[in-house]
């Protein structure tokens, strides 16, 4: 559990990949069960993972990796209107151009650390956002959102021959259909190999060395090495999963809007990773799961639906029970996840895997006292998640 | 040249607001090292108190409008103005300033619960740890607010007298299209009381110069036998306090919603970062600085040159000021630069 | 984390015995999905058709959090009576007064409504998250809502790709059906072309053909389309047009955008804001003195093109007295909106807002239009909808045009109210302009609005 295998690590990725592709039977019964939901889920995993990336490993808290999620959408609805409806090119345009936003701005605002670094990344979002919806409406189109439209030229597209024949066609991979269940799965593998790098960069020498800078990056640089080219990097790979966050949306749904590069996008991403633990591996990608459940799911209850839940009771009941609720629930969303951040971060420092760290350890501490053995493996100090 | 004055104006009265609000997040981070991002919402419940005080002195009696007869249209007339006639009129005229009586205790025992009942559990968390939780705080105390309120902003007139505009021009000699709003101009010495009144408690007390002290070195004078936590748990309802009465006075400026918090969050956090994380001179200095910055920058003939720039303005000045001073225009050396 | 991985497995042995395994994963290997339908297999063959069921679900997709929920929250209670009312109960509201109607009070074509809700924070992405969840999941047949146009736009072409329509809430930029039209969207709302043409001669009657104009307007597409608009009416009468300034959205003091129209030599302010801004712009402005100012020898005045009544409470005292347009409002005395202004305030205990009426009077559309076309298959539907004129919903004798599913109606032209007499009493009505005198060529704004199967 503590220590990390080669061996553990192999169970974990399987295990991770078969509950990722298995999601649409398992998430059937709280409802959660819909193409759209999924390929969120699936989504804002990768983003999270990134993010988890620069944050988990060397601390560094950007507020403003939101803006590479807008660019790779921009990028990505871009490649659809001139050069083809395929993801591929989506895809990789996407991460590439946010990568390179990333360079410029993590080379920026990494001469700086703690909360100063948060700053300069909120402060350039917060730019980006600002442009993007006014003055760069050319490129953007604004508030409304970049879209694709019939008369794009789609230059690869009629080169090969493939002009539509009715409507916008749909974006493809190697013409499978990019929406529904097909869209979910492009992301879910993409998602499980993003979790398999993050994997990698976590147990590499490369992960050691962000490590050792979140610990003491005092010491790292009396020692006289330059974290500069470590942190930067880690930057930029999570710049570029952000990308990828961003032209996926983009490829389920071909639409990019300014104000997912908003501040408070970027603190979502904070949000989801703190949530469900910083610096696990599956941390994030649970965090990012709640977060979209609640904002999906919790938000559509209203005092309707209330109604025939409660409908088994007495009518007094019935009502109390429906008006109590309805403050958390529907409209009220938002004080319920102001809530949970509260709780988790009071309670369980460590975000939800920390909280399921503890319940393991309990239950093996009973098994262990039942079986009447002494040892108290992993009892004493319960280490968060990785 | 009017053009001129009137934006140094405009910037001023922004800058006090900022300056406000800022100086008490840069309070609160200079002594606690704590990273409030409910910040905001204190701004914002300051506003509500106004908000409620106007409701309560506008208790009316309601009289049935019988033309209309599927739903229930009143008249109101306020009881205030049935007891006490004229009186009571001009009470509710001057509710917005009535409500800094109201708003001092409230805020403080607020500032005080929120310091006891959770920030304090906070102090020796990393920073994303207290951003997280006082985020969560601002989104809870919001939506309560919302609950109550509504989504909708809640107009507050100023009392009568203030209402209108003074004619700069003619006393300063300038043409007469300088004129500027009273309230707005209130606004702007009240900012300047409250600066002077914070400056010199923590120059010219006992307990001021303690807290100072703590902020210098905290450890050694806890070590002097001082309780420096239960100061620096008052100077957490101080700046509860001071960013309240910002809100209160902000109400006929900007009609409050549930939302006015986070509108303030992020530029207050820049301004700090502007002055120097935990300087309070540089708080103030820079809430001044960015304010008239942004007035200049929305000036047409700056607008026409570069496109945009009012609107990201705050943020450009933060970026380089972070990159070519990156203590902020006053702060210690050493601070929050490791 | 072996704990997390722990519970993965068991539900994933728990449901892997189920029935539902086999179908998922049957989807996983064809690529297709159990929702979606399979393009060209029939052609009465469509998403989310109801016709297996007892009941129609429909989505109401309004904002819930953000500036504009309470707007949002007057709109669902407007969609609720909607429901309530198609389904045969309470007084039947507009349903007694629409002309021609073919509805008969027992549901859609004998279907009970049922209804979804959902939040769309007036934000394009949430929106369109929101509704497909309604249309995925719900399995919702026609889905309504918006506070924004941004959010109208970005939803209504979502519409579009999955087949499914979308009767547009409160949206008034031109785009929603300029260039932006969709085949599967309708806005019964007015727009901001037909709020300049309806300003025009009151403006002229008001303030003379000799004034100039000073524009704040909000720096995105909607208050773009409408700055275009209204400064082509004033042209139009002769005014000149001092200058047009972008503000930033949300951008809460005003005051430096502001100072500069004291000494511009403009006598009138048009402010292109709507919700917050336009109550921070107004009420900033008044404390300006800019209404109790004489510029060029005549009072200075400032307008507002665009009015609700919530934007009304809001800005308090200072709407007083300045003009604006509105789609609707709940002191009409025709027979419809007062039987509507009749079931909603005994619902509710208050007068529904604009926003109100135009979701409702949108849901028994398209209600009417599943009965005329006595199918749900959206196709037809939409054929039904477009170039339906009708009578009895409010605004006079309606049509909804063909050529861009945009309502032409009696625009109406309001004024913040001297002397309110109860607490709704904010805006009064100036002037009903006319239906003709806010048409317009549907190719001016271009646009196209795509196919009819999709």
């Amino acid at each position: 559990m503590i220590t990390a295998t080669p061996r553990k690590d192999l169970l974990l990725m399987g295990i991770f990949t078969l509950a990722v592709l298995t999601m649409p039977i398992w998430l059937a019964p709280i409802g959660a069960s819909y193409p759209d939901l999924l390929q969120r889920f699936a989504i804002f995993g990768i983003f999270a993972i990134g993010f988890n990336i620069l944050f988990g490993l060397t601390g560094y808290l950007s507020f403003g990796h939101a803006a590479f999620l807008g660019v790779g959408s921009y990028t990505a609805v871009w490649s659809f209107k001139l050069l083809s409806m395929s993801v591929v090119p989506a895809v990789i345009f996407g991460v590439i151009t946010s990568g390179l936003f990333a360079v410029v701005i993590g080379y920026i605002s990494l001469r700086r650390s703690g909360i100063y670094f948060s700053i300069l990344t909120l402060a350039f979002a917060q730019m980006s956002y600002n442009l993007a919806y006014s003055v760069l409406t050319p490129i953007t189109n604004g508030e409304t959102g970049l879209q694709l439209s019939l008369n794009d030229p789609r230059a690869l597209d009629s080169l090969v021959g493939v002009t539509p024949t009715s409507g916008i066609p749909p974006t493809n991979f190697f013409g499978i259909e990019m929406s529904g269940y097909s869209g979910f799965y492009f992301c879910a593998i993409l998602m499980i190999i993003g979790f398999y790098i993050s994997m990698r960069i976590f147990r590499s020498p490369f992960g050691m060395m962000l490590r050792a800078v979140k610990s003491n990056s005092n010491r790292m640089s009396y020692t006289g090495l330059n974290m500069r080219p470590y942190t930067l990097t880690a930057f930029v790979i999570s710049g570029m999963y952000a990308g990828l966050a961003g032209s996926l949306m983009a490829v389920t749904d071909p639409l990019a809007g300014a104000e997912r590069m908003q501040w408070t996008a970027s603190g979502e991403v904070v949000l989801m990773t703190i949530l469900g633990g910083v610096g696990t591996l599956i941390g994030p990608v649970i965090g990012a799961g709640v977060i979209k459940y609640f904002e999906n799911i919790f938000s559509a209850i209203n005092e309707n639906v209330l109604h025939g839940i409660f409908d088994f009771l007495p009518e007094i009941l019935q009502d109390g029970a429906v008006a109590v609720l309805s403050l958390f629930v529907g409209e009220g969303w938002h004080l319920t996840l102001g809530m949970l951040f509260m709780l988790i971060v009071v309670f369980l420092p460590g975000g939800m895997v920390e909280g399921f760290t503890r319940i393991y350890s309990r239950i093996r501490n009973k098994n262990n006292k039942n079986n009447g053995e002494a040892g108290s493996v992993g009892s004493a100090e319960v280490q968060p998640g990785e | 040249m009017d053009a001129f004055v009137l934006q140094v104006l405009n910037g001023l009265d922004k800058g006090g607001s900022y300056a406000l609000i800022a100086l008490g997040l840069t309070l609160i981070f200079g002594t606690l090292g704590v990273v409030n991002f409910a910040h905001g919402a204190l701004f914002m419940l300051g506003a509500f108190c106004a908000v409620t005080l106007k409701k309560i002195l506008t208790i009316s009696k309601q009289v049935k409008d019988e033309s209309i007869t599927f739903f229930d249209a009143f008249k109101e007339v306020p009881y205030l103005e049935l007891w006490f006639g004229e009186t009571g009129t001009a009470i509710i005229d001057y509710a917005v300033p009535l409500s800094i009586l109201l708003a001092i205790p409230v805020m403080l025992l607020i500032g005080l619960a929120m310091e006891r009942g959770l920030i304090r559990f906070f102090y020796k968390r990393t920073h994303a740890e207290q951003i997280l939780v006082t985020f969560g705080l601002a989104i809870v105390l919001q939506e309560i607010v919302k609950a109550f309120f509504g989504a909708n902003p809640v107009p507050m007139p100023p009392p009568e007298l203030l209402t209108g505009s003074a004619d700069i021009g003619a006393a300063i000699g300038l043409g007469d299209s300088v004129i500027y709003p009273w309230w707005r101009l209130t606004y702007l010495l009240f900012a300047g009381i409250i600066i002077a009144a914070v400056f010199s408690f923590l120059q010219f007390t006992t307990f001021g110069m303690v807290v100072r002290a703590g902020m210098q070195d905290r450890e050694t004078v806890g070590l002097l036998g001082i309780n420096i936590e239960r100061r620096f748990t008052i100077v957490f309802g101080i700046a509860a306090v001071v960013s309240g009465l910002a809100g209160v006075m902000y109400t006929p400026i900007v009609p409050p919603d549930y939302h006015l918090g986070m509108d303030f969050l992020v530029l207050s956090f820049v301004v700090v970062v502007v002055g120097g994380m935990g300087s309070l001179g540089g708080a103030v200095t820079a809430g001044f600085l960015l304010g008239i910055l942004q007035s200049f920058a929305s000036m047409n003939e700056v607008k026409e040159i570069l496109p945009g720039i009012d609107q990201i303005i705050i943020f450009l000045v933060a970026v380089v000021i972070l990159l070519v001073r990156p203590r902020g225009l006053m702060g210690r050396k050493g601070v929050m630069e490791s | 984390m072996t704990n997390t991985t722990n519970k993965f497995k068991l539900s994933r042995r728990k449901l892997l015995t189920g029935a539902a395994a086999a179908s998922a994963g049957a989807a996983v290997f064809s690529g297709g999905t159990p929702y979606s339908f399979v393009k060209g297999a029939y052609a009465a063959d469509f998403r989310n058709d109801p016709s297996s069921q007892s009941f129609i679900k429909l989505g109401f997709n309004v904002p819930q959090t953000g500036p504009y929920a309470d707007e949002g929250a007057d709109e669902l209670r407007a969609y609720q009576l909607a429901v309530k009312h198609l389904n045969g109960e309470g007084d039947g509201g507009m349903l007694t007064t629409m002309k021609p109607s073919s509805l008969k009070g027992n549901g859609i074509l004998g279907k009970k409504v049922e209804y979804v809700t959902g939040d769309t924070q007036t934000k394009s992405d949430a929106a369109r998250a929101s509704a497909k969840r309604m249309i995925e999941k719900e399995g919702v047949t026609m889905f309504s809502g918006g506070s924004s146009s941004g959010v109208a736009i970005a939803t209504q072409s979502l519409a579009q790709e999955m087949g499914v329509i979308f009767m547009c809430g409160l949206t008034h930029s031109n785009d929603t059906t300029g260039k932006d039209k969709r085949r599967y969207g309708f806005r019964h709302f007015f727009n901001a072309y037909q709020s300049g043409a309806a300003l025009g001669p009151v403006l002229k009657e008001e303030m003379g053909t000799d004034r100039r104009a000073y524009h704040l307007t909000a720096d995105y597409t909607w208050g773009w389309t409408q700055e275009e608009s209204i400064k082509n009416t004033t042209e139009g009468l002769g005014w000149e047009t001092v200058n047009t300034v972008k503000t930033p959205v949300g951008a809460g003091d005003f005051s430096q955008y502001i100072t500069p129209v004291l000494n511009s030599g403009a006598d009138v302010l048009i402010l292109n804001h709507y919700g917050k801004d336009m109550i921070n712009s107004l009420t900033q402005a008044v404390q300006f003195g800019l209404r109790d100012k004489q510029v060029n020898g005549k009072n200075f005045e400032i307008i507002v093109p665009l009015f609700s009544r919530l934007m009304a409470q809001g800005a308090g005292e200072n709407i007083k007295g300045i003009l604006g347009t509105t789609n609707w409002n709940w002191a009409l005395q025709d027979a419809g909106s007062q039987a509507f202004v009749k079931s909603f305030g005994q619902e509710y205990g208050f007068p529904p807002s604009q926003a109100a009426h135009t979701c409702y009077v949108q849901t028994l559309l398209y209600a009417n239009a599943c009965e005329m076309a006595g199918t749900f298959y959206p196709p037809e539907v939409i054929k039904a909808l477009e170039g339906f004129e009708f009578d009895g919903m409010g605004n006079g004798p309606t049509e909804y045009r063909a050529a861009d599913h945009q309502c032409f109606k009696d625009v109406l032209v309001v004024r913040g109210n001297a002397n309110p007499s109860t607490q709704f009493d904010l805006l009064e009505i100036v002037k009903e302009v006319p239906r003709a005198q806010v048409e317009y060529d549907p190719a001016i704004f271009g646009g196209d609005l795509g196919p009819y199967e999709v």
